[in-house]
């Protein structure tokens, strides 16, 4: 029996007249690997915004270990341009920051790398124990806290070493090629200790090298870190190897879901990414 | 090196400065140019790093400095007037509504809360704004305050638009280098901190820096409020140092100066901020006097000197600087004896980026 | 009837100085729809073209110094943008933005240096300073001119923008600054036009504020600049119809609050208003919304 960590109920995104995410209904149970595939601007980074709270939805709902993270529904100027259903389903709105999706133990990566571009490896790392504190402004100031501070850099070199990034600890982020500047944003990730994971293409702009490594690396911190992972991405090899199961969005709406194999097969995925033959 | 031998040096440098400044406090004639400058810049550096905490570490282009100084120097000297002068001083409004004085240590303290407060009330809705938005609306909330300061209805307070004069001051250079050099110590504590490794995640990419957990509007109003709590200090001191003070010196040219020494020091380095405003105070106080007046060199008139000349050729140079010297004097970096000894003894750390600041 | 004839010559001000505004404003809202920078010289611009003048009748008459007057100022706007913003293209827009504060400061520096400090007398220009009686109250001619001769210059404006090839260029530049000139259009001559559009329209400003407020000081370009800022915010950054209904909003408003006694927070309701319309309408009134992509 799996058990859902993340599940997206009717999750409609609609920026003016334009539907980004049409009625998405996904879920994600404890310790798999799921893909969400489609076309550039099928919504998938969109319905990514939504779970971690970049913006709210205009209408439906996220659970996140079964309890319900963000909720939203028409209002407002909204309620004249939504056109989809369900719009009398949800009453609350709940619109949580990001900062507060990762609290709960949510993490992202960015599809255009977002590293601190001023700081180290390390230093990016470090930032992620900033939310665990337990010192408030003027302990902190002060310097009160240095079991607290030994203890975050601790855990911080502790990531380093696990993920092997010991070499580059004092490299500036941003100097660092680009294949390993993807893993330190992983890393950066993992630093805020999150049960559920979401990439957003780790592998974009990487060579099939590269790309090996990365679907080595991705099955290994699943494992070692319990996680469980939601990602985007574009490399179909990837995808198919790792993935347990995949979704597949065009135009905003899920057009397939299913084990790799199954989606591969599925015509509504072969006619959106290869188009429909008229003739045929 | 060890950081209890630096440790040990840094200490033992800043005593060696206070006792140097005792000696020629002790020798020189009290009027000396030197002290003049030297309390000023005093006080310069620390609003300028009061400024630099907000733009450099924390990302938020704001230009209030000037209104919460205005707010810091107000209230020290309304706090501070001994209850004798009042009636005095507050000639047009039946000698104000105040009718007791304080300790002017706990004034400068109040002066800052203060300007803490305001900054807390602007920063609501302000600190939702990003860059040059934020910029204009501080500096529009800082002419907000002066004209509220010099509205004559609150003159029982604030004696309108009227000079405050007749407060008590520390005449000595060692209280403003002590007063500023604490609050500096207190800044670069707070940047060293984990505090400030959450304000440099938001200045380099406030996105990312949500995703790492950090409450964007929660960080950014401590980094406002305390910026405005040392500038209502400096404020203060300049009050003091100046010994009268008037709502209407505090515009926004004062702040555009305070940036300008910041940009000249290096955003995101607290002693570039330190080490351009004793350079700002020195020229413009005391080395480039001379542009200021008119002279002769024998039967020679020498072209263009006369008053406000000074200002001129500053301002000039200030653009050389932000149009070619885009990083400052000392760009992100911060000088420190650990840096200084790294580079004595040739050892190099990948990545080096100093210590903290040993003003 | 009464509260009427009492409170216009408050509402005739309050037209006439918007409509100053509103020439100001016209500069930095094209600028900032094309480099997104807030030129906070702009209104230091305007106040050379102030002290030009006091200077120029000096030397020459009348009907040379206003278009002398015109030339130089548009000179100077042409040069503060190729010496301070064009050497910083690629660079960050903050230090931008810090260089256009660098020329305001060394703009009023100038001026104090030139004039000693002493506010100057402004000429009085024939005609458009005499005296008048509109509708039983006193003012000077440049009041009721000012309206009239912002609209014509707004249409103006509005149909080179709208019909010819520099003012389609610019609306290009001011939609995609790069992709535009990708596409071959000279991006720097586009940005120069613009400047000296927005300074000879300051000049136009200069001409008439200063037949009303005739003091000219090295610092007073700071308020009506900031106030024609926050005008062009209000209107929507990068619309000139809103620049310009802002600015006859603001002008009048700031009048009426003067006319009820309330002079001290005149200028401090101007900064009220743009805080306002920053955090509920961002966009402005005509202005077009935009997001950022994560």
């Amino acid at each position: 029996m799996s058990e859902n960590v993340l599940k997206i109920e009717h999750v409609t995104m609609q920026f003016g007249g334009v539907v980004a995410v049409d009625d998405l209904n996904l879920e994600v149970n404890r310790n798999e690997i799921v893909s969400l595939i489609g076309p550039n601007g099928a919504g998938k980074t969109t319905a990514f915004n939504v779970v971690t709270g970049v913006y709210p939805p205009t209408n439906g709902n996220v659970s996140f270990e079964g309890n319900v993270i963000v909720e939203n529904h028409p209002r407002g100027k909204m309620k004249k341009l939504y056109h989809g259903d369900h719009a009398d389903r949800y009453m609350k709105s709940l619109e949580p920051t990001p900062d507060k999706i990762t609290k709960l133990g949510i993490a992202r990566t960015f599809q255009n790398i977002r590293l601190f571009k001023s700081q180290t490896v390390f230093e990016n790392i470090l930032i992620a124990e900033h939310m665990r504190r337990t010192s408030n402004l003027f302990t902190a100031a002060l310097h009160l806290n240095g079991a607290e501070e030994r203890a975050m850099h601790k855990e911080a070199e502790k990531l380093l070493a696990i993920l092997e990034l010991e070499d580059v600890r004092d490299d500036m982020a941003t100097s660092l090629p680009y294949g390993k500047q993807r893993r330190v944003e992983i890393a950066r990730a993992l630093a805020t200790k999150p049960s559920l994971l979401l990439l957003d293409e780790p592998a974009a702009g990487m060579n099939p090298q590269e790309t090996m490594e990365l679907t080595d690396f991705i099955g290994r911190i699943r494992d070692d870190f319990h996680l469980t992972i939601f990602m985007i991405e574009h490399h179909m090899d990837l995808v198919m190897e790792i993935s347990d199961r995949v979704y597949v969005l065009d135009f905003g709406k899920l057009i397939a879901q299913g084990t790799p194999q199954e989606v591969q097969q599925n015509p509504h995925v072969i006619s959106a990414y290869l188009g429909v033959q008229e003739d045929e | 090196m060890s950081k209890k031998t630096e440790t040990i040096i840094n200490v033992l440098l800043i005593g060696a400065l206070l006792l140097v400044l005792f000696i020629l406090e002790k020798t020189l004639p009290s009027t000396h140019m030197l002290f003049t400058v030297l309390k000023k810049g005093a006080i310069y550096a620390l609003v300028a790093v009061s400024m630099n905490l907000l733009n450099g570490f924390t990302g938020l282009f704001s230009l209030g400095q000037a209104g919460f100084m205005l707010v810091g120097a107000y209230t020290y000297g309304v706090l501070t007037i001994p209850v004798a002068e009042r009636a005095n001083v507050y000639m047009y409004f039946d000698g104000g509504l105040i009718q007791f004085a304080l300790h002017p240590i706990i004034a400068i303290i109040l002066a800052g809360a203060l300007a803490g407060l305001f900054a807390y009330l602007i920063g609501l809705p302000v600190l939702r704004l990003k860059s040059d938005y934020l910029a204009i609306a501080t500096l529009g909330f800082a002419e907000i305050i002066r004209a509220i300061f010099q509205w004559d209805k609150l003159g029982p307070i604030t004696n309108g638009s009227n000079l405050l004069r007749s407060y008590p001051s520390y005449k000595s250079v060692l209280f403003y280098f002590v007063a500023a050099g604490l609050c500096i110590a207190l800044i670069v504590m707070l940047i060293n901190s984990t505090y400030g490794r959450a304000f440099k995640a938001i200045r380099d990419d406030e996105v990312a820096a949500e995703a790492m957990g950090i409450n964007l509007a929660h960080h950014k109003r401590i980094a406002f409020v305390i910026s405005s709590f040392f500038a209502g200090v400096s404020g203060a001191l300049l009050a003091m140092y100046q010994t009268s003070v008037q709502a209407a010196m505090f515009k926004s040219a004062m702040t555009y100066e305070i940036l300008l020494i910041v940009v000249i020091g290096g955003i995101g380095s607290i002693t570039g901020s330190c080490i351009s405003s004793f350079l700002f105070i020195i020229l413009s106080e005391w080395l480039l006097r001379f542009l200021d007046t008119e002279t002769y060199i024998g039967d020679f008139h020498v072209p263009l000197l006369r008053s406000g000349f000074r200002k001129v050729v500053f301002a000039v140079l200030i653009m050389i600087v932000v149009l070619f010297f885009r990083k400052g004097i000392m760009g992100t970096r911060e000088f420190s004896v650990r840096g200084i000894y790294n580079k004595l003894t040739g050892k190099k750390k990948k990545a080096e980026k100093g210590g903290g600041a040993n003003e | 009837m009464d509260w009427i004839s009492r409170n216009l010559p408050y509402l005739m001000a309050g037209i006439s100085v918007g409509g100053q505004y509103a020439l100001i404003a016209i500069g930095y809202t094209m600028v900032y729809g094309i480099l997104r920078l807030i030129n906070f010289a702009h209104g230091d611009i305007f106040m050379c073209a102030g002290l030009i003048m006091v200077y120029s009748v000096t030397v020459m008459p009348m009907y040379l110094a206003i278009p002398f007057v015109l030339v130089t100022t548009v000179l100077i706007g042409f040069l503060v943008e190729r010496v301070a913003y064009k050497p910083l293209r690629s660079a960050p827009r903050m230090s931008v933005m810090i260089s256009a504060i660098g020329v305001s400061y060394l703009l009023q520096n100038l001026a104090l240096y030139i004039t000693g400090g002493l506010a100057q007398q402004y000429p009085t220009i024939p005609w458009i300073s005499d005296v008048i009686t509109v509708f039983g109250v006193t003012t000077k001619r440049v009041t009721v001119i000012t309206p009239f001769l912002v609209i014509f210059l707004v249409v103006v404006l509005v149909l080179l923008i709208r019909k010819t090839k520099i003012g389609m260029a610019m609306r290009a530049a001011s939609k995609d600054f790069e992709t535009s000139a990708l596409m071959g259009i000279k991006i720097n001559s586009v940005i120069s036009t613009t400047f000296i559009i927005g300074s000879f329209l300051a000049a136009v400003g200069s001409l008439l504020f200063f037949s009303n407020y005739t003091g000219v000081t090295p610092t007073v370009g700071a308020m009506p600049g900031l106030k024609a800022f926050v005008a062009a915010v209000f209107g929507g950054i990068g619309s000139i119809p809103g620049a310009v209904i802002g600015a006859f909003i603001i002008g009048i408003s700031e009048n009426i609050i003067k006319g009820l006694g309330w002079t001290t927070f005149s200028d401090a309701f101007t900064f009220a208003l743009l805080i306002a319309v920053l955090i509920w309408k961002p966009t402005g009134l005509f202005g077009e919304a935009a997001t950022d992509k994560v």
